[in-house]
């Protein structure tokens, strides 16, 4: 839809995943690396989000249904079949889209919307959690373990640089496939549906087949996390896989980043974990710390900044510049 | 009359339980304006919810250049050039008029597209000076403009206009009466649905009052206008 050209449409993601990529140059700590890994993944679950309720404005509080579903189908194609890891991962990813055209079709066609829809993908999370915790071949509650082998061939690095990099390329990935969506026909479609369906019906889009289609993609990616995880942990259980935890971060970088904007979920993802990290630097083992600050962060990012972290600082620039101005 | 460019005949449509349209007959010719007449609640919406395709038609059929149209899903309405523009206007606050005007000409081609956007800034140029503008910012006029102008884009050969008189001040009233005369002397056949009679009667080569799912008074909108019995059905005396 926007008419900038390519390099200014481009230019600033490359040139953020380029300046990222610097990182483990800059520093071997352990911990902070550990940290930008957790992050990208987030930020990679929260892009996926991103696609279905930041531009579709379909929120769901189910996401976890993706990301385990990816990070178990990669897990066990490995654990039980012996496949290779990265057609295991590619498996991951495939299959979670899969849940997600299922669920968008069974909740789309039945015009679910709003807090219904978010309900119903809540109650898929669960329900899929509390299978894959009571079911032998996925190894029921003590978790799928998947065989320490380090080598680059089966997806597993003895450096978290790596792991670090791939992380980068993989968000940096989907950053750019998300301003090409945003930039498509489709695109247009999807952002119509959210600020009006109806208006877009009467447009003449097919805004079953958008939803349909968006729910596929933002599962896809989500799923794709969820993989990640499980090759960087090499352990996944149902609590992880399916529990609410992933649900919520996955929504909430997006929100307190800017709902709809390419760079928002990375830009959440990074700011919370930071803050978070901080936290527990200052405020030591308090159990739940982070958690408190999450909640408080959300209610004021809501209160003080509808855009997120991006649209408040854009504003802060023109507030800026209006001062300058005679 | 020569074929007719819609026609629908006995058409019922409802939700649930409740039939709102009981049996209408309608035909627009090319080039026409023809007027839906009535109060709130008399079926006025549903009637174009039914035409374009939002909710199933239970009855009768509904035929757009000879085909027929009802029962085939929205998209596939519009792309055979019945366009709706919506009651309250729908536009997309948070796009800019610009691209509130491309979302209208998706389902045709590129060039096309341009053609359509120039055609419509050469109706409307206040949308060709507003264009990068957010649309929520617009006034209530300029926003009906760009839902017209929107449904322009989507090459109509029928425009369903439903009540765009609506919550605008009684100057840019006349003005959107004027505007909807200059798109039908460029050759639009136009279905007018308002609550505004006389005005709509001025300019409606024939009209239809509503009233309770049936039309009760169709006529030549002039003689409509001076009809004695028009004051009764619509006050429903």
């Amino acid at each position: 839809m926007s008419r900038s050209g390519p390099v200014a449409a481009y230019g600033p993601i490359l040139a953020v995943a380029l300046l990222l990529a610097m990182l483990p140059v800059a520093t071997s700590a352990n911990t902070i690396l550990n940290s930008m890994v957790m992050a990208l993944l987030i930020a990679l679950a929260g892009q996926g989000w991103n696609i279905l309720g930041g531009y579709g404005g379909q929120f769901s509080f189910g996401h976890a249904v993706f990301f385990g579903t990816g990070a178990y189908v990669t897990a066990l194609l490995q654990a039980r079949f012996g496949v290779n890891a990265y057609v295991a991962f590619a498996a991951g990813i495939a299959a979670g889209a899969m849940v997600g055209t299922i669920l968008g079709y069974l909740s789309f066609r039945s015009g679910l919307r709003g807090s219904y829809f978010a309900l119903v993908t809540l109650a898929f999370a669960e329900v899929f959690r509390i299978l894959a915790n009571a079911t032998a071949f996925t190894g029921g509650a003590a978790g799928t373990l998947v065989k320490l082998d380090v080598r680059p061939e089966n997806f597993q690095f003895s450096s978290r640089a790596v792991f670090f990099w791939i992380a980068l390329g993989l968000v940096t990935a989907v950053m750019l496939g998300v301003r090409f969506m945003e930039r498509s026909r489709f695109g247009a479609w999807l952002v119509a549906v959210r600020e009006n369906e109806d208006a877009a019906r009467a447009l003449g889009v097919d805004t079953l087949k958008v939803k349909i289609q968006a729910i596929t993609l933002s599962a896809g990616v989500t799923a794709a996390a969820g993989g990640f995880y499980v090759q960087y942990f090499l352990f996944i259980d149902a609590n992880l896989a399916y529990g609410t935890w992933i649900s919520i971060e996955a929504l909430l970088v997006p929100i307190v980043g800017g709902l709809g904007t390419v760079f928002g979920p990375l830009i959440g993802a990074v700011a919370l974990h930071g803050l978070a990290e901080a936290t527990k630097a200052i405020a030591g083992r308090i159990p739940g710390i982070d958690l408190a600050l999450y909640g408080s962060l959300l209610v004021l990012a809501i209160a003080f900044a509808p855009n997120g972290l991006q649209g408040l600082m854009a504003k802060i620039g023109r507030g800026l510049s209006f001062g300058r101005a005679p | 009359m020569a074929e007719p460019l819609l026609s629908i005949r006995g058409l019922v449509a409802g939700y649930g339980g409740t039939e709102v349209l009981r049996g209408l007959d309608l035909d627009v010719a090319p080039g026409e304006i023809v007027a839906v007449l009535g109060s709130n609640g008399v079926g006025k919406t549903t009637l174009n919810k039914a035409l374009s395709g939002v909710i199933p038609v239970r009855g009768g059929e509904i035929r757009l250049e000879g085909k027929r149209i009802d029962g085939s899903p929205s998209k596939d309405i519009v792309e055979a050039g019945l366009i709706h523009v919506p009651e309250g206007r729908r536009i997309f606050p948070d796009m800019t008029v610009l691209e509130n005007l491309e979302l209208g000409s998706y389902r045709r081609g590129r060039p096309r597209r341009a053609q359509n956007l120039e055609r419509v800034f050469a109706t409307f140029p206040r949308l060709l000076e507003r264009r990068t503008q957010r649309a929520g910012t617009l006034s209530g006029g300029e926003q009906q403009m760009l839902a017209i102008g929107r449904g322009m884009m989507a090459e109509p050969r029928l425009l369903i206009l439903d009540e765009p008189s609506l919550g605008l001040s009684p100057l840019l009233v006349e003005e959107m009466f004027a505007l909807v005369q200059r798109l039908n002397a460029e050759g639009l056949a136009i279905l007018l649905v308002e609550q505004n009679v006389m005005q709509s009667l001025a300019l409606a080569n024939r009209a239809h009052v509503l009233e309770n799912g049936r039309f009760v008074l169709s006529g030549r909108g002039a003689d409509l206008a001076a009809d004695p019995e028009l004051e009764k059905a619509y006050l429903g005396l």
